[in-house]
């Protein structure tokens, strides 16, 4: 049965890369960079095993394994339902006993691009110790404990909570709060990196990872990899507490697992309704009652209650915050508001491949092109533009530059509303996959295609030039401190820019009369 | 703008002299000629040709993979046909898209919705985008989600409806305009007994005041009873096209489309799942 498992597994993968050959690009890329991270922490693992001092070699082997089964336990939450070939709820009607579903789940999950690495890796992080012969032993032992752990562990926090993440709010929540601790690590890392240039403070840093390893090394994160350590130095008596620690965490969760899983197989995760409500009609009943102002509204509503969009507007602090964290000046800092402006306005060129199939509605209804084009141009343009407007006097304010703010509110002007123009007609030329409404906002689609990346390159590009006389008179205004070029800088960007947009609405709008079924068949052989 | 046939098509009419289309046949709701599409290497529909009368409820049968819904898609101008026409009460409808999908309902299959919205957004946004004023659209969509019986949840994210309950909200957006004629794909599926004799009450009072409804299904009771045309289609051409008492011939319509499209296995087969 473990073996069928298994068998299946292989199946799947297999049969997924017949499927198209951009999966099996999309394995190829991931092998790729599985392998180059393999060979760098070889690399490191190499280098530790001819460094002399055992309480070094332990305290960065403890810091890294850590990392390693932290990685494995969460990841899984953030990127939630990667890996959902093998999901315990689609065995609910065979009969394989429960001992030998855990025990093929869990080698399963070995099988795949994460779990070779994660092999390699700890099977050559035993052979450090190879001039203390009395550790290897002990080393093995830890070794096999921490891949079961990582195993079992990333099984158990999905499966014990999976019902809980079922949910779709909780699902988005999730994913939202994973990208703003994302930024937030960033941000640290930048700090941190940025300490690291000005001064190395070996000694601190070394005080710091030998605190740490101490720690670590008495929870089941790092004692696999502390174990050794101990009966290299002849402390027999906390190797094997340290290696106790781990079997226990291990049995732990194993025993979490089933008992997760047997629930699961017995009251599989039917979505329950979330039973989100809103009363009456919202912005479809207060905008104009014309076909433009409604996709106008729906857009809105949709910047609202979807968190693919809410994600793109979190850029917009972000940006700037991100780029203050990693020690810019006032100049750099002003500058990300044209760049916000700009990654906003451009997120239009996405809104047909957001939309997916449910786009056959405006097919179906014989909307015109040019209402279409418009009506996403309005919707996100009632939201952007007192966004950027409130962004840049915050960040003029801020950095003590308001005599820069009718230059930086140019840039930001033009460059959004040039964008918005060159999306609209790249959006009505061709999709591209994108998450589905509802799936986690970190499930990457395989198999992006060539001309997709193409015509997002080319189209920023093209935007960019179009955009570049308001961001060239800016510059010089900032540059020369000249207020009277702030003032022509904001005139230009505001009729260059709308210009522009009017331009790219309507022959997007004519290209959309021409392809809008073609768009809809190519979303609905990639849904 | 794709009336001609291709060059190299099989089973096209040899060397076509460039003559003027026929008329549209009188009395047609819809009309569809020479039909085809290809995926890749698979014909999916291969060269269809349906008369569609005004006023009949038309049921169109298949089996799985028949070309069914991409027939329909291509009817509905939903999909781009490789060739042939589709004339919507005489007008051409690739070749004027966008006036003749106003005399046109649809409900797809297989498909998304704008499911962030509620029921009652959806449809009034449906109605909006066929740019009706607003106090009608508001009056339809009562009347439809009263209708439907989903008056209790029109406040409810679309997202978060059963199957059925969705089937039955995209019928609503398919009738907001008060369209001509009505193109529903597997209509009744995943959709409860007491909803579906509701709609199909709603689609006969359609019917029975000139409108025209055409449903695809595999249900053949269903299409027996509720339908007066029915086409056969298989491998992507019309075996059979009629009235229901001419396709049926004496026998209920479960039969004959099995005589038609074949494929039932006789004889002892699974013996050993018999229990005695």
């Amino acid at each position: 049965m473990v073996a069928h498992l298994l068998r299946l597994k292989l199946l799947l993968l297999r049969n997924g890369l017949r499927r198209s050959p951009w999966q099996v690009v999309g394995l190829l890329l991931a092998l790729l960079y599985g392998l180059v991270a393999l060979v760098l922490v070889l690399a490191g693992i190499a280098g530790l095993a001819v460094v002399e001092d055992v309480g070094l070699r332990r305290d960065v082997l403890v810091a890294g394994g850590a990392l390693l089964v932290l990685g494995w336990a969460l990841l899984p939450l953030v990127a939630f339902g990667v890996d959902a070939t093998l999901d315990p709820a689609r065995f609910t009607l065979f009969p394989v006993p429960r001992r030998q579903l855990l025990a093929g789940l869990a080698l399963a999950g070995l099988v795949g691009v994460p779990g070779f690495v994660t092999v390699v890796t700890v099977a050559a992080s035993v052979v450090v110790w190879w001039r203390q012969p009395q550790a290897l032993p002990v080393a093995a032992v830890g070794a096999v404990l921490a891949v079961a752990l990582c195993v079992v562990g990333s099984r158990a926090t999905t499966t014990a909570l999976a019902p809980a993440l079922s949910g779709r709010r909780s699902r988005e929540v999730v994913g939202v709060v994973a990208v703003v601790l994302a930024v937030g690590v960033y941000i640290g890392f930048g700090r941190l990196t940025q300490g690291l240039g000005e001064g190395v403070d070996v000694a601190g840093l070394r005080g710091l990872l030998a605190d740490l390893a101490a720690v670590l090394a008495w929870t089941p994160f790092g004692a696999a990899w502390a174990a050794p350590a101990d009966a290299a130095q002849g402390r027999w008596g906390t190797a094997a507490a340290r290696l106790l620690v781990l079997a226990a965490a291990v049995a732990v969760l194993t025993v979490v697992w089933d008992r997760a899983m047997a629930h699961a197989l017995v009251r599989p995760a039917a979505s329950a309704p979330a039973g989100a409500v809103a009363r009456g009609l919202g912005l479809l009943g207060r905008l104009p009652a014309t076909p433009t102002w409604a996709v106008a509204a729906r857009c809105l509503t949709y910047w609202r209650r979807d968190p693919r969009y809410a994600l793109s507007v979190l850029v917009v602090p972000v940006l700037p915050v991100v780029l203050w964290a990693f020690g810019a000046g006032a100049y750099g800092v002003l500058a990300t508001v044209p760049l916000a402006a700009f990654l906003l306005g451009w997120s239009v060129s996405q809104d047909v491949s957001f939309d997916g199939t449910a786009f056959w509605l405006h097919v179906s209804a014989g909307l015109r092109g040019r209402d279409d084009r418009a009506g996403r141009v309005l919707g996100v343009g009632l939201l952007l533009v007192p966004l950027l407007v409130v962004l840049a006097v915050v960040v003029a304010l801020l950095t003590g530059s308001a005599r820069h703010l009718p230059a930086v509110l140019g840039a930001a002007l033009g460059t959004c509303l040039t964008a918005l123009g060159v999306a609209s007609v790249v959006s009505a030329l061709l999709v591209t996959r994108v998450q589905q409404a509802g799936e986690s906002a970190f499930t990457t689609r395989q198999g992006a295609s060539l001309a997709a990346v193409v015509s997002q390159l080319g189209g920023m590009t093209v935007g960019l030039v179009l955009a570049a006389p308001e961001l060239v008179l800016a510059v010089l205004a900032v540059a020369w401190s000249s207020a009277p070029l702030g003032w022509v800088a904001l005139l230009v960007g505001a009729v260059l820019g709308g210009l522009l947009l009017v331009v790219g609405v309507r022959w997007g709008g004519h290209l959309l009369d021409r392809r809008a079924p073609r768009l809809l068949q190519a979303l609905v052989t990639m849904r | 703008m794709t009336s001609a046939p291709p060059p190299g098509v099989p089973g096209a009419v040899p060397p076509v002299p460039p003559v003027p289309p026929p008329p549209p046949t009188p009395g047609a709701a819809l009309e569809v000629r020479g039909l085809w599409k290809r995926f890749g290497d698979k014909v999916a529909v291969a060269g269809i040709d349906l008369v569609v009368p005004a006023g009949s409820f038309y049921g169109l049968v298949g089996p799985n993979g028949a070309g069914k819904t991409t027939t329909l898609s291509m009817a509905t101008g939903l999909l781009v046909p490789d060739a042939g026409q589709v004339l919507v009460a005489g007008r051409d409808l690739w070749a004027d898209p966008l006036g003749t999908k106003a005399l046109l309902g649809v409900l797809p299959d297989g498909v998304r919705l704008f499911d962030r919205l509620t029921g009652a957004q959806l449809v009034t946004y449906a109605g909006l985008l066929r740019g009706m004023d607003r106090p009608t659209v508001a009056e339809r969509t009562a009347d439809l989600l009263r209708a439907f019986d989903l008056t209790a949840d029109a406040d409810t994210l679309v997202v978060d409806y059963s199957a059925g309950m969705t089937k039955k909200i995209t019928l609503a957006c398919a009738l907001v305009h008060a369209p001509r004629l009505l193109v529903l794909d597997e209509p009744f599926e995943a959709v409860d007994p007491v909803s579906a004799a509701n709609i199909r009450d709603i689609l006969h009072g359609y019917v029975a005041t000139g409108g025209t409804v055409i449903v695809s299904s595999h249900v053949m009771d269903l299409v027996q009873r509720m339908c007066d045309h029915v086409a056969v289609v298989a491998a992507g051409r019309v075996l059979a096209a009629g009235t229901v008492d001419e396709v049926r011939a004496g026998a209920s319509l479960e039969d004959r489309f099995v005589d038609l499209v074949g494929g039932r296995v006789h004889g002892e087969g699974l013996a050993w799942l018999r229990t005695s």
